[in-house]
């Protein structure tokens, strides 16, 4: 609850700052006082619209003759990319935590893994995704699995990385009194690396669920696909001439979505500590 | 008395240990160490830090491999007991899940051998008893002090009743009237366990309050120096025999052995 007031009094505060600024810039038309210089954003009502008017264009129709409202739309439009966002969470999310195994298993593949894992992160990935899209066309994925696929590929990292880290964690000693058990290869896995790794999954996961969400979008924008927030993103900025206001409601949209997603998270781990016992401690 | 039994329940032949052969780091940790060990007895071994004590206890209990000689646990390969799960394990961290309870934790050695989960519960209850934890169970172990954290890693270690107990100075860790009172406790369960324990330790007043026989071992390569027999006679050891003139004269038995090793050490050095 705490949590929630926080985040809706920076909501507040963000709102104030651009209706501040924006009060500002008007009564100085647009320099700074007693200068010739420009004010670094213009403040004109097509820069920044009012906060009420982005507001207000939530529940006007989202085009002329329809009866939707732009608020019903983005919702939509957001479940759709969640969807995408969330296949690609858990597409990466076991993709990460094999790579972490097989390198946990052998030196060698950690050895020759983790450089490619970490160049993986280099390339642009508005290169990628339409590469993706392609092939995926070319094969049996559908353009929104493409995009799950796009999203993975951001999700997959952190997980790697740190579930790597986190199945090492365990010291010597535990692993040594599994050894003692005669207990195989998995148990030990199972039953010692796999819970130990925890404190360095979940912040993993907090990450790679916002990325999720970053990734299906960029992956909609260059792969075109309709139906989801890039979409739309790109549609209203295409016609922002005629309604600035709702491309900045898209990005809301966006941004909120990435908030849903990471508290998502945050519960599922929330209620896994409680479960194992373990929230008094954390 | 254990001689007459049939079978001693550790035979070491030859034992030597060298890591690193061949390189420039190589280090000789265990050289030609011969040691029987009878079921029942209560087995120390102590010497100078570095003179290989708990790598020769990682050698009986097949957690690394000797680079030449024999190791029998029970007249089988150490490898073979191990698979057998002849033995459990106390290390000087606790080393306890903090994700499990306590009763879990004691559980855990059950579970990896399919134990149901009755006859888990009714042991780990038993265990707990036996350590003077029963009221503990539900807790997490981050939850109790360092000395009861200890008693439920001998829980976990006795919890699978193996024949033998292997303690790798499980006590460093503790403060000295912890100690002694895990040092009685232990002497309790090996007592009614009837479990054979070898216990390494750099404690020469733990060595002489625990022991049957003390094993002093000399550094850079570990060898047997001296193998110290203690009996304070009959009835059992207690708060008591800390005071008496016998276990004075074995502590001193085992300091002077341990300072002719030093002397010796530090000649060659």
């Amino acid at each position: 609850m705490k949590r929630f007031l926080s985040i809706v009094g920076a909501l507040i505060g963000v709102a104030a700052m651009w209706e501040g600024y924006k009060w500002f810039g008007q009564t100085t038309d647009g320099v700074w006082p007693g200068t010739s210089r420009e004010l670094p954003v213009a403040t004109d009502d097509l820069t920044m619209p009012h906060v009420g008017e982005i507001v207000g264009s939530l529940f006007e129709p989202v085009q002329r003759g329809r009866s939707e409202t732009l608020a019903v739309f983005l919702l939509k439009s957001a479940w759709f990319t969640f969807r995408e966002a969330a296949m690609g969470f858990v597409i990466g999310t076991l993709f990460g935590l094999g790579l972490a195994v097989i390198m946990l298993r052998t030196r060698v593949a950690e050895r020759g893994l983790l450089p490619w894992i970490n160049i993986s992160q280099t390339i642009p990935l508005i290169a990628l995704a339409p590469i993706i899209v392609t092939w995926g066309r070319s094969t049996f994925l559908s353009d929104t699995q493409a995009v799950a696929l796009i999203a993975a590929y951001l999700t997959f990292f952190p997980v790697a990385v740190n579930g790597l880290k986190g199945l090492q964690s365990p010291n010597p000693a535990d692993v040594e009194l599994m050894q003692s058990y005669a207990a195989p290869w998995s148990q030990t896995l199972w039953k010692v690396r796999l819970p130990a790794s925890r404190p360095y999954l979940f912040p993993a996961f907090r990450v790679a669920a916002t990325a999720s969400v970053v990734g299906a979008i960029v992956g909609e924008i260059s792969s075109g696909v309709r139906g989801g927030l890039g979409r739309v993103i790109l549609e209203f900025a295409s016609r922002y001439s005629t309604g600035p206001e709702r491309l900045y409601a898209s990005v809301l949209a966006a941004a909120l979505l990435g908030l849903v997603v990471f508290g998502l998270v945050a519960i599922a781990e929330t209620v896994l500590l409680k479960r194992s016992g373990e929230e008094a401690r954390a | 008395m254990p001689e007459s039994s049939t079978q001693p329940a550790i035979q070491l032949k030859g034992i030597s240990k060298i890591f690193n052969a061949g390189t420039d780091k190589e280090v000789r940790a265990l050289e030609a160490i011969d040691l029987d060990i009878q079921p029942g007895q209560f087995i120390s071994l102590i010497g100078p830090s570095g003179c290989g004590k708990s790598t020769l206890l990682r050698v009986i209990g097949d957690l690394i491999e000797s680079t030449a000689g024999e190791t029998k646990v029970f007249g089988k390969p150490a490898h073979q007991a191990r698979l057998d799960r002849d033995y459990g394990m106390a290390f000087q961290k606790a080393g306890l899940f903090g994700w499990r309870t306590v009763a879990a934790n004691i559980e855990l050695p059950l579970e990896l051998m399919g134990w149901d989960k009755t006859a888990r519960k009714a042991k780990s209850a038993e265990m707990l008893d036996l350590v003077k934890l029963s009221d503990f169970g539900k807790h997490r172990p981050w939850q109790l002090s360092g000395g009861m954290q200890q008693r439920v890693a001998i829980a976990r270690a006795l919890s699978f009743s193996p024949q033998l107990l292997l303690m790798d100075e499980p006590f460093g860790a503790l403060d000295e009237m912890t100690r002694e009172h895990m040092q009685l406790e232990l002497l309790r369960i090996h007592r009614e366990t009837g479990t054979t324990v070898v216990f390494v330790t750099h404690s020469i007043p733990e060595a002489a309050f625990l022991s049957d026989r003390v094993v002093v071992l000399s550094p850079r390569p570990g060898r047997v120096h001296s193998v110290i027999e203690v009996d304070y006679g009959p009835g059992d050891r207690s708060d008591e025999t800390r005071q008496m003139p016998e276990f004075f004269k074995k502590t001193t038995e085992v300091r002077e052995a341990l300072r002719a090793v030093e002397v010796a050490a530090g000649e060659t050095l």
